[in-house]
């Protein structure tokens, strides 16, 4: 039987159908149309997730299912303004793919050391389909997620990041994700970032949408951190605010590598970021550092899994919400310590900034633990800022707003700090500054 | 004669509804030192939280006059901008927000309010160098958050430092010895001695007599149960640390 013998009813339809179309015309090895015809198998199955499943209680994503989009098969718009959408000051290797479609035009590739390749999966399958075929899929699952298996079905194109044994990529690479107004445009986007043995990378992944019109994206990526590798990820997303976002960061770390994890979400109606790692070593220290700055109706949900199967490894979680309007924000950290993870040093903070009264958090910490000598806590807050800090900036002449602006904006430098690539840095600092201008209530 | 600078007229003020002060009166001018004193719970730190503004504290009665002007009227933001300043005796951590940045944000509402340009950061780290070297401070105190994981005795010596580069002319020190040793405590006093001008003055609130030996007052009031019920000169502040309070408040020495 296949997955399209079993014609679900309504808006899956219309996916299937653009199913059939996208794999008739698709010239890909084997190994890759099994992985697609896997996943729009496990979509059928799954559909889009309700409100009644464990891991989607708090968001809602019917206004997704109701809009049924469909995957472009070609970028819409031919015309983009990169300047406004690059970090000012990085120089380092750029992909930007427009609806889902790498443009040869606004990506820059300079030469870079032998072996490590900054690609699109499209090129990739020519020269490194043996790389593709032993990662890709092999860590993000269809058969959990209906998005997931959404974004395996459709697999085209994305970015792919390999670093060598012993090689290390000084520049950050940049991915930018365009979406641009289209009828109902979809854009399912799969990247994948290998790191082998003692390599090091950082990626930075951003997502815009050119026009005002609602878009959706469904993002994948897999991220592969060999012995003793290094890997700063960074992902920023700054939709408009009728867009709908979901994403999984999948992380597969070995013995003693070292993997950041930063997710800034300010932008989209619904964002949901999931991140997971995945501890198969000894001694790997991972940090998952997050901020979402969100008014207006706008919903963000950030899931994270922190699964530690093995005995010395470290995870930290660091995530900070400000929310004014109406908005909502999701936390759901779920830590496992397996049976052998002893000595397992696992922390989990999630705070919140509520800006208006109408503004509501979500925050649910998930311990299981199987261990008996380990480490893990886990706090959250949801508050106002301090008065106190408040009045000490007043009674220095500073006016109750531009406080509250200060105090508001250093709670998400806190995050941002993290970071280590400047020019990220000073965007998102320059940016927050901005939007809490709009955000601050008087 | 020195200009008046802040007249407080029979101040009453309370808290959740409890009275705390009672009927102050006190007027201080240009040039002047003024060291208020009194046993614990007397109304001193809730008599540095009126004056600067603090919420909460409800002026029920009398009135301030600071520099001609009703300061009751006042936001606290505005009164820091016509020269009052509040050293805390609790400063507040700030995480997040560098101390240069802070204290240059502070320094800029301060001269646009006066309709002075905005000094960049440059010019202004001229301002800080100068002030820290006056104040003895170690550089690496402006590199870090606002107080943030700073000592007791670096919190106080950043309150003055504040104070130095914001140049108010009327100083509140509320408590600003509590919990330094002498080394501190001798920054602290040095830089309010260097500070001193014939145009501005300071009201130190303090428990103890022993801040008074590096910074001499002009005049020593006593405040206990919301009132000051006495003043003298300096010698009276020896006077008290020789014989306690009990002797002027009318309340027996109890033996513990």
């Amino acid at each position: 039987m296949t997955a399209t013998d079993q014609k679900p009813s309504g808006e899956l339809g219309a996916y299937l159908s653009a199913f059939e179309e996208f794999s008739g015309t698709n010239k890909v090895p084997t190994w890759l149309s099994d992985l697609q015809r896997n996943g729009i198998t496990h979509f059928t199955e799954l559909g889009f997730p309700t409100l009644k499943q464990e891991e989607w209680v708090f968001t809602n994503v019917k206004p997704i299912q109701e809009l049924s989009f469909i995957p472009a098969t070609a970028p819409f718009a031919t015309s983009i303004e990169i300047e406004k959408f690059a970090f000012k000051g990085l120089t380092g290797p750029r992909l930007v793919f427009v609806d889902g479609h790498l443009s040869h035009a606004l990506s820059e590739i300079p030469e870079l050391p032998k072996g490590i390749v900054v690609s699109n999966i499209a090129s990739a399958m020519e020269g490194h389909a043996d790389l593709l075929e032993k990662h890709l899929g092999h860590y993000a699952k269809t058969d959990e997620s209906g998005f997931s298996a959404l974004n395996t079905a459709f697999i085209q194109d994305g970015a792919f990041v390999y670093v060598p044994k012993g090689k290390v990529l000084e520049e950050p690479v940049h991915l930018l994700f365009i979406s641009t107004d289209g009828d109902t445009n979809t854009a399912n986007l799969r990247s994948l970032i290998v790191a082998e043995p003692t390599a090091q990378c950082k990626v930075i992944e951003s997502y815009y949408s050119a026009g005002d019109q609602a878009v959706f994206t469904n993002v994948v990526t897999e991220v592969v951190v060999d012995e003793s590798a290094r890997v700063e990820h960074t992902k920023f997303q700054e939709l408009n605010h009728e867009s709908f976002h979901v994403a999984t960061i999948q992380a597969q770390l070995a013995k003693s590598s070292h993997f950041t994890s930063h997710s800034i979400s300010t932008g989209g109606r619904i964002a949901r970021n999931n991140i997971n790692m995945v501890m198969n070593g000894e001694g790997i220290e991972c940090v998952l550092n997050g901020l979402y700055l969100v008014g207006g109706k706008q919903v963000v949900d950030h899931h994270t899994l922190a699964d530690h199967a093995m005995p010395h490894c470290d995870s930290h979680e660091f995530y900070h919400g400000i929310l004014g309007g109406n908005s909502r924000g999701v936390f759901n950290g779920k830590i496992y310590v397996r049976e052998d993870a002893q000595k397992t040093d696992a922390k989990q903070s999630s705070r919140a900034l509520l800006l208006s009264d109408k503004a509501t958090v979500n925050s649910k910490p998930q311990l299981e633990i199987y261990a008996d000598d380990v480490k893990c806590t886990h706090g959250a807050t949801v508050g106002q800022l301090n008065n106190e800090a408040v009045f000490y900036c007043r009674s220095r002449g500073i006016d109750e707003t531009n406080a509250r602006r200060m105090l508001t904006h250093a709670f998400a430098s806190e995050v941002i700090d993290r970071i280590s690539i400047e020019p990220v840095r000073e965007h998102l600092e320059a940016l927050i500054w901005d939007r809490l201008e709009h955000l601050i209530e008087d | 004669m020195s200009k008046t600078l802040i007249e407080i007229k029979n101040l009453s003020a309370s808290i959740n509804g409890k009275e705390i002060l009672k009927g102050i009166n006190l007027t201080v001018n240009e040039g002047e030192v003024h060291a208020i004193m009194g046993p614990n719970g007397s109304g001193k730190s809730t008599l540095g939280y009126v004056l600067s503004g603090r919420e909460g504290y409800a002026v029920t009665g009398g009135e301030v006059i600071y520099k001609g002007q009703d300061l009751v009227e006042m936001a606290p933001e505005e009164r820091a901008r016509e020269g009052l300043f509040l050293a805390f005796q609790y400063p507040v951590e700030i995480p997040g927000v560098n101390n240069t940045y802070f204290l240059r944000a502070a320094f800029n509402e301060l001269r646009k309010h006066r309709n002075e340009e905005e000094m960049d950061a440059v010019d202004f780290l001229s301002v800080v160098k100068e002030k820290m070297k006056l104040l003895e401070l170690p550089d690496s105190m402006m590199k870090r958050a606002v107080n943030e994981g700073f000592s007791g005795g670096e919190k106080k010596r950043n309150e003055i430092f504040q104070m130095a580069v914001l140049d108010p002319q009327l100083s509140v020190l509320d408590e600003t010895d509590s919990g330094l040793d002498i080394d501190a405590l001798k920054t602290v006093a040095n830089g309010v001695n260097r500070l001193k001008r014939a145009d501005n003055a300071s009201i130190v609130i303090t428990h103890y007599q022993r801040l008074l030996d590096y910074i001499v007052p002009d005049f020593v009031h006593v405040l206990f149960d919301g009132r000051i019920i006495k003043s003298g000169d300096k010698s009276l502040a020896l006077e008290l640390e020789e014989k306690g309070y009990d002797w002027i408040t009318g309340k027996e020495a109890v033996a513990a």
